[in-house]
This record gives C-alpha cells, structure tokens and sequence, in this order.
C-alpha cells in the first residue's frame, strides 16, 4: 500500500480511537469535581475513591467489551465494528454530560453514570483492538511498529486533549462557574468530536487482510471458541497478558495517571498548575511514541518494551521521593507579613439556620511557592460552631519546581512510550488474522484496563491506609502495586516471550 | 532456557496461590468486615476483579508453562 493511503488509513483511524480515548479520560480527569457532584458528601475520601471506582468499572468491563466487539470484527469486519464503538462512545459520553446531580436525583444519579461508563468501557473494548488490527493490517510487514505507534499515540493525545479542554473551559468560565455547571462542557463536545469522526471513518474501506481471507472462505466461525478454547491460542493469549500487557497497563496508568492523583491529591498542588504540568509533560513525550514503535521495526519490540519496564520499576520511588520533596512545604521557610486570612459566610438552610463559615488562608514561601488553606465550618443558629477537620490545600509552585515535576513526569512518560509504542504490532503479530481482533483484544484490555485502570483506586487506598497509620513513607505505598506487577510481568516476558516475536503470517 | 521455562512453572502456579491466600485472607475479608466505606470499595476491586485473574491466569500459565507448552517444539504452528 502506498504510503498516501497509508497515512490517510492512520489518519482516520487514529481520529476516532483519539476521541474514544478522550471521552473515556475526560471522566478521570474530572474525578474531584464529579466526586462532588454524584456522590454524597459525608465523608469526601469515600466520595472520591467511589468516583475512582466508578471511573475503575469503565476499566473492568473492557475485556468483555473486547470479546463482543472483538467477535463481531472478526466475524463481520473490523470497518463496521468500530463505527459501532465509537457511537456508543459519544452517545454514553454525552449522556454523563446531562445527569441532574446527587442533590437533585439523590442515588439515582451515581447509578446512571455507573451505567454509562460500564457502556463506555463496553465501547473502548472494541475500539482499540480494530483500530490496532486494521492499520497493521494496511500497513507493510517490516513497518507495522512505526505505523501502528500513531495509533498507540492516541491514549495519550485523548488525554492531553481532555485536559486541554477542561483547561480551556475552567480559564474561561472560572473556577466556581466551572465547579457548578462548567465542567459537563468537555462531556458534551464529545457528541462534536465523534460526529466529525463519523463521517471520516465512513468512507473508510475494509482492512485488505480481512478481505483476502473472507474471500477465501476462511473466516473464524466461532472466534471466542478458536481464540480461547483452543489451547495453541489460549497460551498465547496468557503470555500476551502476563508477559506483556500487565506489565504495560502499569507502567501507562503510573506515568499518565497515578502521576497526576499523586501531585494534585498526595502533594496538594493546585488543580490548574496539575493540569498544565501533566498537559507540557504529554505533549513533549508523545512522538516517543512514534520513535519507539518505529524502532521496534528495526531492533525488534521485546527489547524496548522490557527495557522500559525494568527502567520504569527501578525509577519509581526515586521520581515520586523527589516529586514529594520537591512540593513539600513543610520544610519551607514562610514569609509572615505576607500571610493573608479572608472569611465568607453563606447561608445554607434557612429553615435551620445553618451557615457555611468558609476561612482561607494565603501563605507565602521565600522560594516564591505559596499554599491556600481552605476549611469549611458549619455555623448553627448563628452560635455554635461545628468545626470541620478537612481542610483543603492548594499549592502553588514557583518556577524551578514547576519545571522540574513537568522533567519528572516526562521521565515516566518516556518509560510509557518505550512499553507501549510498540505493543499494538506486537499483539497484532501474535495471533492469525481470523481470530485477530478476538484475541488481542482480550490481553490488552486485561493488562492495560484491569491491571492498569484500577491502579488510581488501588494506588491512592495503599496511601490513605499509610497515611491513616503514621507510615513513614506512607506517600510512596501507592507504588508498591505497579512496582510488583511490573517486575512479574518482565520476569514473564524475558523468560517466554519469543525474540523473534513476528510469528504470524497473513 | 528450555527447562527454565518449564520448572518456572511451579513458581507461577505457587505465586498465583500465595497472593490469592494474601488477597483473600490479609487484604481482603478483613477489609470488608472493617465498616468503612473506602475498605469496602478497595475490596470488593481486589476479591472480585483482581484476585481471579491474577489466580486463575497465573496457576493456568504456570500449569502450561510445566507442561512445556511454551517451549520451542510446541510453539511452531499448528
């Protein structure tokens, strides 16, 4: 195939897989504002871990979406399977966008975003697998690493591209307007984006592998039962997520996204300075993407991808200690004439009248860094006050230290393109075109959506466990789950996976 | 390399049953009988998704691995 129609292949497919990727991101991304909005408010560390678990079932469901879609594009083609996927992506994701929240339609509200990510997560289970599938199978043998790693660029992009655009939506509106109403802005121009994608990928045409096998009759009757009821395929499909993907799924939902609960909710930097540090991070890491899968063509994909897991766990806890000492302010020296305390009373109920006494403290630092201490106290028939232990901080950095969390977030995002740049070919060459699409999916979405979609949750409980008894590396725990998955998984992978991994011929 | 990969086998299958004994015994049934909301969440993740994957994968894959299926002769296809 020629390189134009290449390109314009890539382009159609990595549109449509990029937006699934935002729409699935944007609710992660969200997830301090969403966990006040859907769920009670009694005890925020439970709201917000349920809001993780919510954003975790997304995750849970992707293999099953994978086996669904996976059949259906092995059966009756990879183009029309992911029209389907990215539909119910926007349609699910545009929905969230609409719920009233817990105050107006109490539980009802969690259950319907429950609904809708396990839909989402359905939808991305399908998407990912056929896009993989359908630009390798365009693409020349000896340079499915290069063209493939665009697609493998598109988890990362989407991710950028939601921060982007809460970024852009909370500048413009506002912080309160953006925590009242704004934030189902980025949810509604999901329905925009994938309209646009639509009608891209409609004139696509049926991947040339697919055709050629359907036109010789030997499509998979049954691909759930060829692909892991067959033992031959099934070891395949074990090795694939144990050796590789487990690994993979850690090391992308560290470096993307425990990164990013670690410095806004662990080390308290403010949200806008999160977003902006973990948005310059992504942007500069992702044509690693392409350098690696590319790289992968010419020095084989199991080097790289078991180089950068063995890096990724070895660095781990010296990049989170200097990403915590780096923000602590705990050892920093406070200028004290600049200290400044404001109060705001706002009524909350009239009939009882209760009323919410909103103290913020501004301090600053010598190095330039500042924190704002806010501590929210109920005041009841204007007398007593009910004090609230949880005070929310947000720290803002000075320069130096802005930059160097942006170096050690590019750092994981490095070991992220190293693993994940070239594992879309080699999951593709790993299994035979007629049950292709079943097959990689269901390691894939295992490895990357279980074992790396739960690690937020898993990550930030291991942290409050820690911290709740005085441990004194208690913000480090989190580390502990990528950390020992990832060194299974590259023991795995050096032990069975094959160097010569292009098996399969088409 | 050949009877590395096959002996391994029982390491997968003694891992896969020693963090299922971890998983149910010390970080789970404890963590739902605890009443808080956030060990209940952490729980039901770690008995209900993470422990028969990482269980039935890893004692299935070691009892493959020991059987030599992922050795040389046995990968050529079929």
């Amino acid at each position: 195939m020629k390189n134009k129609s290449l390109r314009s292949v890539i382009v159609a497919s990595s549109v449509g897989t990029l937006i699934e990727w935002y729409d699935f991101y944007i609710f992660g991304s969200l997830a301090l504002v969403i966990s006040t909005k859907f769920f009670p408010q009694t005890n925020p560390t439970a709201a917000f871990l349920s809001t993780l678990a919510t954003f975790a079932a997304g995750f849970v469901v992707r293999p099953f979406g994978a086996l669904f879609f996976g059949r259906l594009g092995d059966l009756i083609g990879r183009k029309y399977t992911f029209m389907v996927t990215l539909l119910l992506m926007g349609g699910s994701t545009f929905l969230i966008g609409c719920i009233p929240d817990y105050k107006t339609i109490g539980f009802l509200a969690p259950l319907l975003v429950l609904l809708l990510r396990l839909l989402q997560g359905l939808a991305l289970g399908g998407e990912y697998g056929g896009a993989a599938t359908y630009v390798a199978e365009h693409a020349p043998k000896n340079e499915r690493g290069y063209w493939t790693s665009w697609i493998q660029t598109t988890a990362t992009v989407g991710l950028f591209l939601s921060l982007a655009i809460i970024l852009i939506t909370r500048n413009t509106l506002g912080t309160d307007e953006f925590d009242k109403w704004g934030w189902r802005i980025p949810f509604w121009v999901s329905i925009l984006l994938v309209i646009v994608s639509f009608f891209i990928r409609r004139n696509m045409e049926e991947s040339p592998v697919y055709l050629k096998i359907k036109t010789e009759g030997k499509i998979s009757k049954n691909p759930l039962k060829e692909s892991f009821g067959n033992k031959y395929n099934f070891k395949f499909v074990l090795l694939a997520l144990f050796g590789a993907t487990m690994g993979q799924g850690v090391i992308w939902y560290t470096g993307q996204f425990y990164a990013m609960s670690f410095i806004g909710k662990v080390c308290s930097v403010a949200s806008q300075q999160t977003d902006t540090m973990m948005a310059i991070a992504l942007l500069l890491g992702t044509p690693f993407f392409i350098f690696f899968g590319g790289l992968s063509d010419k020095i084989g994909r199991k080097k790289i991808m078991m180089l950068g897991m063995l890096i990724a766990i070895i660095a781990y806890r010296p990049i989170y200690t200097k990403i915590y000492n780096t923000i602590d302010c705990s050892h920093k020296i406070e200028i004290a004439e600049k200290q400044k305390v404001s109060k705001k009373t706002a009524l909350l109920d009239l009939s009882s009248n209760t009323s919410i006494i909103t103290t913020t403290t501004h301090k600053e630092f010598s190095d330039g860094s500042s924190i704002e201490l806010t501590q929210k106290d109920t005041l009841l028939n204007n007398q007593t006050i009910k004090p609230n232990k949880d005070i929310k901080k947000a720290i803002g950095l000075n320069n130096k230290s802005y930059w160097t969390i942006i170096l050690l977030v590019f750092i994981q995002i490095i070991f992220v393109t190293m693993v994940y740049g070239p594992i879309a070919a080699f999951l593709v060459e790993m299994f035979p075109a007629k049950i292709r699409y079943t097959s990689m999916s269901l390691p894939y979405h295992i490895g990357n959506g279980i074992f790396g979609g739960l690690l937020p949750t898993v990550a930030t409980y291991l942290v409050s466990t820690a911290k709740s008894t005085n441990s004194a590396e208690w913000y480090l725990n989190g580390l502990w789950y990528p950390i020992i998955v990832g060194a299974v998984c590259f023991i795995i992978g050096m032990i069975y996976l094959d160097k010569n991994d292009n098996k399969i011929e088409d | 390399m050949e009877n590395i990969k096959k002996y391994f086998g029982l390491i997968w299958i003694a891992l896969g049953l020693i963090v299922g004994y971890f998983n149910i015994v010390i970080m789970g049934i404890p963590k739902i009988q605890s009443g808080k909301q956030e060990d209940l969440v952490f729980a039901i993740i770690n008995l209900g998704v993470l422990t028969p994957i990482i269980v039935g994968g890893l004692v299935t894959f070691g009892y493959y691995a020991l059987c030599g299926e992922f050795n040389k002769k046995s990968q050529t296809k079929e």
